[in-house]
């Protein structure tokens, strides 16, 4: 790889602006940490680093699988798929009778990535909500148990769309026609990370109309304001990385996938609160939680792609034209 | 916590496990340590062990928890809830290898010997100890043979219930574990509580799921003295229900 150093590829800045990043939140982490100053609380430090250390880990998976090519970080997307779809199953109550039926879902997971690292773009995007749809209720119908029949077909079809067709978008951005996709994945990754963190820190700090008090206490439409404005000036920051040509675009797009990022984390802790009422919680404490940490991106993903495409296309056209 | 909880109730009652072991009586044959020039032979099933073991946690997803009790080598009786046939490998790939090693499912004759794959996982890399459901001998009863197959080294993995059970409540426990408790009082019983595994593969298939099951290991029970049989069966059935909860 020929590097020349006076004008270097946006990607490689970008991975370099994240240590720095990730770098100074050490730092301030360690910092924190030793000082003796009793009005912190330690125990927010400790979660603050262990945070730090959960997205040094993530940025270093990441950057291998990109440095390994496309393949490999659809690869590894299709493996968080596989283990989001598993965990969302695990949560949702299904009787004895959905058992081949879900064999079938779960073979949806590998048929999706495969035709998104084919690139075929007009078989993926409709392979689950055609094919499965249809092919899913047959199965269950055929297994002949009407019991809350569309009950349980709606919740297995949700945890294929959520955690296999949406997630699958952001490997998908990889291959479109544009200079850098590294950069476009890397900046869509980034700026829903952030937007996440800041939404995080929100919650704790601004606030008074809480949105849903019954599905999450504390997300409130002041912090949802601040938080998403400051994700988006962010992201207007990053424009220099993207295939936009306009820094306003930029911003758009960081403000629509922080907004589907914070609305993401909503619904999922809807589905969340209507599993803990029916005590299957229990389950998967003690396991991360892939889904907890993934459901802003498989929110924000097709709708970033799709957004994406069109402006990559309309360009084009432009161009031609 | 380094200090093992089997160690400190054995303590509460005045009487060590060496004590208890020789309150048993009868002198028991004890089955040989692997000889040193066994490995060749065993080689294959050793890597077959791992690789099965492996391939149970990935597939079963199985979270292991283990409360108010460690991993330990010291003979033991693991008894749990029976829902599906992955029960057995996932249990047994749940421990650490240095007990899983010593650790021997008891399981029942008419289905584990039915082909070459069941017999030979049964034979070679479980080393079960299958039981003759059909017919009972009056002379040979279960309990005698798995004791006399574990001698004083090897650990058990019982299924009191005696059968898959589909119901979301346990069946009642056999009467097997509690002769167990009576002929060897030295033996720790463990309930382990294992969830989920039954919708890995429910019975009557043959394809699993990749779904996530946990396994939960409970603090050892033992008989009490001049305990009756029922009310002993009814605390260990709680002793597994109660996990479910933790």
């Amino acid at each position: 790889m020929n590097l020349d150093l006076n004008n270097p590829p946006t990607t490689l800045l970008l991975v370099g602006s994240v240590v720095v990043l990730l770098g100074m939140a050490t730092g301030i982490g360690q910092l924190l940490k030793r000082q003796a100053d009793p009005r912190f609380n330690l125990a927010v430090i400790d979660q603050f680093n262990l945070r730090i250390r959960a997205w040094w880990l993530m940025c270093s998976v990441l950057a291998v699988a990109f440095m390994m090519g496309p393949s490999a970080t659809v690869f590894l997307f299709g493996g968080l798929s596989f283990w989001a779809l598993r965990e969302f199953i695990t949560l949702t109550p299904t009787r004895h009778s959905d058992h081949r039926p879900l064999a079938l879902v779960f073979l949806f997971t590998p048929v999706q990535y495969v035709l998104v690292g084919m690139d075929k773009y007009s078989l993926y995007s409709i392979v689950i909500p055609v094919y499965a749809f249809l092919t899913i209720p047959i199965l269950m119908a055929i297994a002949g148990d009407y019991k809350r029949y569309l009950e349980r077909c709606a919740k297995i079809f949700s945890g294929l769309m959520i955690c296999v067709y949406c997630l699958s978008y952001a490997p998908a951005l990889l291959l479109l026609p544009v200079e850098e996709p590294k950069s476009l994945l890397l900046f869509f990754i980034l700026v829903v990370t952030v937007g996440d963190a800041l939404h995080y820190a929100a919650e704790q700090f601004v606030g008074r109309h809480v949105i849903a008090p019954a599905i999450s206490a504390n997300r409130t439409w002041e912090g949802f304001l601040v938080s998403t404005g400051c994700a988006t000036m962010f992201g207007a920051a990053l424009w220099w990385a993207t295939p936009f040509e306009e820094v306003w675009q930029a911003a758009a797009m960081s403000f629509v996938i922080t907004t589907m990022g914070f609305f993401g984390g909503l619904t999922m802790s809807a589905i969340k609160r209507d599993r803990g009422v029916q005590d299957y919680g229990t389950l998967v404490t003690g396991h991360g939680g892939v889904l907890d940490r993934i459901d802003s991106i498989c929110f924000a993903a097709p709708i970033f792609f799709h957004l994406t495409r069109a402006i990559v296309n309309a360009a084009e056209v432009t161009a031609a034209g | 916590m380094l200090e093992r909880n089997s160690d400190s109730s054995g303590d509460e009652r005045g009487i060590s496990r060496r004590e208890r072991a020789s309150a048993s009586g009868d002198p028991r044959p004890v089955p040989a340590a692997p000889a040193w020039n066994d490995w060749p032979a065993e080689l294959p099933n050793r890597g077959m062990r791992a690789f099965l073991a492996a391939l149970a946690r990935l597939i079963s997803g199985a979270s292991v928890r283990w409360i108010d009790c460690q991993p330990d080598t010291c003979q033991r009786v693991y008894f749990a809830n029976h829902t599906s046939h992955l029960d057995v490998l996932v249990l047994w790939a749940s421990l650490p290898s240095n007990v899983r090693n010593l650790t021997r499912p008891v399981a029942a004759k008419d289905y584990w010997e039915k082909g070459w794959v069941r017999r030979y996982l049964a034979m070679q890399v479980f080393d079960a100890l299958l039981i003759d459901r059909k017919e009972i001998k009056v002379h040979q009863s279960p309990v005698d043979l798995m004791l006399k197959a574990i001698g004083d080294r090897q650990s058990l993995i019982v299924f009191p219930e005696g059968h898959r059970n589909t119901a979301a409540e346990m069946d009642e426990f056999k009467s097997g574990l509690y002769y167990l408790a009576k002929k060897r009082p030295d033996l720790e019983l463990v309930p382990v509580h294992i969830d989920n595994v039954n919708r890995v593969l429910p019975r009557g298939e043959f394809l699993p799921l990749p779904l996530l099951s946990c396994i939960t290991f409970g603090p050892p029970i033992w008989l009490e003295a001049k305990e009756p049989k029922v009310e002993f069966l009814r605390r260990a059935r709680e002793s597994v229900r109660r996990l479910k909860d933790l």
